[in-house]
């Protein structure tokens, strides 16, 4: 006697409870399940979002993965379906299939510095790592989040990065690409901080994860590389084009990975090679 | 095993009957407009009989052939694919309610598929396919459910086309197992060859006389004729080539020659990529999701926010041919070439896989002089 | 801070620090200690490019003016860099603002004088150019990052 068994095409109801606008063209909602059990994720995964009669697309989860009362996404409303998506508002009802993919492998770092390395809207996926990372900190011999972004008025979760600088044993730095006179922050890119940030520490003892646009995250990986962190210790998250999610619609392949099942998190040193082909 | 291994038959007539009375509906190739096609038939008189197909780069035509003789065309125009993975297939409806939406799948059409006549490198292609669309443990899918509604009788081939190399791969001209009965056209009438105990119910039911040790030699011989007719073959060092070459100046050359038509992708029997598409009514109140064939020559198909990853035919030619014969054995370790040749005949300007993995296997040679631009 | 102070702060520098003991008294000869409390204008775009800094202390931004908004930063400088190339290249003017975000202390030194050193002692001149290109080439690589805008149109 079997169960039948879910069909993984077919997308959970989920319904909005509470919508953030963190900054022009993103927000963050938190979502409950309207039927189905709130399904457990881990750090780096994500869930395809659908929103009714338009579409769907491959969000990562931005939210602690310790908080089982809802899952929170991040979305920038860059097409429409992540548009629909992102204006849906506290009662609203979405569709949610996930979680999908591999994830940053935190546990298997356990008394390594842990660097984060997050460029714009890279800090929503690396964010539950993050959270898992300051709950469980005495595993790890230090927590450094380096954090850039476009403007400071486009610093993601700005508050709430304030509130980790301040925790004991986690350092912030962070750095914009563009910031008028006045700004007394840093500005530049973020691997100009890489230096600062493996600071006094062993690189091959420093376990990195990197998330952002893709030329980003090729720089920051090549310097942490170039700096002695061991290429089979430092992660990304790569995005290319994903429907199904479950390695079947062969369209987010990657060389021979599917990015949604085999990735979005990948080891520097699988992909180093990859990067640098052009049109891929 | 159980089941007796050999008969003689002679004619597929009864056979065709005997599948439709079991309740199949018995799939097989036709002649519909100067092509052989796939379709669903109600006798064996529809059978393409003493008809052949010549194929060649960039062409296939339907002639004469021996009269009588049933089965010595090769292969029909597109796969058994559309059969077990649907070109357009409704994954669910959704309607807009009071309160948000509700999901409904469609109910699964359960119709029981006899596919007759199919070659042993079409049923090398299912396998393929098995192995990417079937059960990862956690998922059931409209492929799987279809698949286990569907017998197989292979029929060994007797002639090679001028763009068949399945001997390369190991997946024909001759079917070792993996079906349910298998055919060989001899003299005498039908080799019948039974692969599993289905098959073997089947047999039963049709006028049928024992095979001589004789029939079953002669089967071997035109096997082995038939694999000897092959001319083009892929390069066994194909595999690693391709994977260690995307900047061979060959991509150049044949992303001249590519109309990225997508016409491969279309007759490839393992050719497995979809699209979706979400459909609503002019209400707005009633939505689809359809899951859809596609292309990876199609642009939008590495689409990823503002534009596609995969702009210039080189890159997609590239990535079409590299998953083909080298990164399918990362994923599946097999090969995702079964060796048909459909590629190579339904190709509008006739670029021949074989050839392009040759040229890319080869060590580029010193690039000229650049020329212009 | 003495000529001595300067000479031991110059051998401690990665980027000064492979000179000899008596290169470093020849740089230290056109040295001095500079300040510039939060706030201050360090230099102005046009002005000559006579001092080159080793910042000891404190942030500095590198801006230029644009007609109808606030002036745009376009890189920082911190503790251990190096502040203005122009002094390397003629006609020896100021390209951009260094304003101090912070209370900065650094070595300024001499830029007519350490090209005069480089001149008189080519192989000392070399090795400085060594060391500078370095430097520079990752401000350059920074800034051909920050012209490609990679945070634009990004989900994530």
């Amino acid at each position: 006697m079997t169960l039948p068994l879910p069909d993984p095409m077919l997308p959970m109801r989920f319904r909005v409870v509470e919508r953030f606008d963190e900054q022009p063209g993103v927000a963050s909602l938190a979502l409950v399940p309207v039927e189905d059990a709130m399904p457990l994720f881990r750090p780096g995964q994500f869930n395809m979002l659908y929103a009714f009669g338009i579409g769907e697309a491959a969000i990562s989860i931005s939210g602690d993965p310790h908080e089982h009362g809802w899952m929170v996404h991040t979305i920038r409303e860059v097409g429409a379906v992540s548009r629909a998506l992102a204006r849906i508002h506290p009662g609203g009802m979405l569709g949610l299939r996930g979680p999908f993919g591999a994830h940053w492998p935190l546990r298997r770092q356990s008394g390594r510095h842990l660097l984060f390395v997050a460029g714009g809207l890279g800090l929503a996926p690396l964010r539950p790592a993050i959270l898992q990372a300051l709950r469980e900190k005495t595993r790890y011999a230090s927590l450094t989040l380096v954090c850039g972004a476009r403007a400071p008025e486009q610093m993601l979760y700005r508050d709430e990065v304030d509130g980790w600088a301040r925790q004991p044993g986690m350092d912030v730095l962070r750095i914009v690409d563009h910031a008028n006179a006045g700004w007394t922050g840093r500005v530049g890119v973020v691997t100009t901080l890489l230096g600062a940030a493996l600071g006094p520490h062993d690189p091959e003892s420093v376990s990195a994860f990197v998330c952002g646009p893709e030329i980003m995250m090729r720089f920051t990986a090549r310097d942490l590389a170039i700096a002695g962190v061991p290429g089979g210790r430092i992660w990304l998250s790569l995005e290319r084009n994903m429907k199904c999610a479950i390695g079947r619609c062969g369209r987010c392949q990657w060389g021979p990975d599917f990015l949604c099942r085999d990735g979005p998190v990948l080891p520097y040193d699988r992909v180093a090679r990859r990067l640098a082909i052009k049109e891929l | 095993m159980a089941f007796q291994a050999h008969a003689i038959i002679d004619s597929p007539a009864p056979l065709v009957a005997a599948l439709k009375d079991a309740g199949w509906k018995v799939i097989a190739p036709v002649e519909r407009d100067g092509a052989l096609v796939l379709a669903a038939i109600q006798s064996a008189e529809e059978l393409p009989r003493g008809r052949v197909d010549r194929a060649s780069p960039g062409e296939v035509r339907i002639e004469d052939g021996r009269p009588g003789r049933w089965f010595d065309h090769t292969l029909p125009a597109s796969g058994w694919k559309r059969w077990l993975h649907p070109p357009r297939h409704l994954l669910w409806r959704a309607n807009r309610g009071r309160d948000g939406f509700e999901l409904k799948t469609p109910p699964p059409e359960t119709e029981d598929l006899a596919f007759l006549g199919i070659r042993p490198c079409d049923l090398a292609a299912i396998a393929r396919l098995d192995a990417v669309l079937g059960p990862d443990g956690s998922a059931d899918t409209e492929y799987m459910r279809r698949r286990r509604h569907m017998l197989s009788v292979v029929v060994q081939c007797a002639r090679a086309a001028d763009t068949c190399f399945c001997t390369g791969p190991g997946t024909g001209p001759r079917a070792e197992h993996g079906f349910d009965l298998a055919l060989t056209e001899l003299e005498i009438g039908l080799l019948v060859e039974v692969g599993s105990e289905r098959g073997a119910g089947i047999l039963e039911r049709l006028p049928s006389r024992e095979a001589r040790e004789t029939d079953i030699e002669e089967a071997h011989a035109i096997s082995r004729k038939t694999a000897g007719m092959q001319r083009r073959r892929l390069p066994p060092s194909a595999a690693a080539a391709i994977a260690q070459a995307p900047d061979h100046p060959e991509w150049d050359q044949l992303a001249a020659r590519c109309l990225a038509c997508g016409n491969c992708t279309l007759v490839c029997p393992t050719c497995f990529c979809t699209d979706v598409e979400d459909t609503t009514d002019l209400s707005g109140d009633h939505a689809e999701r359809w899951q859809v064939w596609d292309s990876c020559f199609a642009t939008g198909f590495s689409f990823v926010h503002e534009g596609p990853v995969r702009t210039s035919v080189r890159s997609r030619y590239r990535q079409w041919l590299t998953h083909k014969l080298a990164t399918w054995y990362d994923q599946y370790g097999t090969s995702g070439c079964i060796g048909c040749g459909r590629c190579i005949a339904w190709c509008p300007v006739g670029i021949d896989l074989t050839a392009a993995a040759e040229a890319i296997a080869r060590p580029a040679s010193p690039s000229p002089a650049p020329t212009g631009g | 801070m003495t000529r001595i102070e300067i000479e031991a702060l110059l051998a401690d520098h990665p980027d000064f620090h492979q000179f000899t003991a008596a290169e470093r008294a020849r740089l230290a000869a056109w040295a001095r200690e500079e300040r510039y409390p939060a706030g201050t204008t360090i230099f102005n775009e046009e002005d000559p490019a006579d001092t080159v800094f080793l910042l000891l202390e404190g942030d500095v931004a590198v801006q230029n003016a644009l007609p109808g908004g606030p002036p745009v930063i376009i890189e920082t400088l911190h503790t251990g860099d190096m502040l203005g190339w122009a002094w390397l290249v003629p006609p020896f003017r100021r390209m951009s603002d260094a304003i101090a975000q912070t209370d900065v202390r650094a070595v300024g030194l001499d830029a007519a004088g350490v090209r005069a050193l480089c001149n008189a002692h080519p192989e000392m001149g070399y090795r400085l150019f060594q060391n500078w290109l370095p430097h520079l080439v990752q401000r350059f690589r920074s800034q051909r990052l920050q012209i490609l805008d990679v945070y634009s149109e990004r989900s994530r």
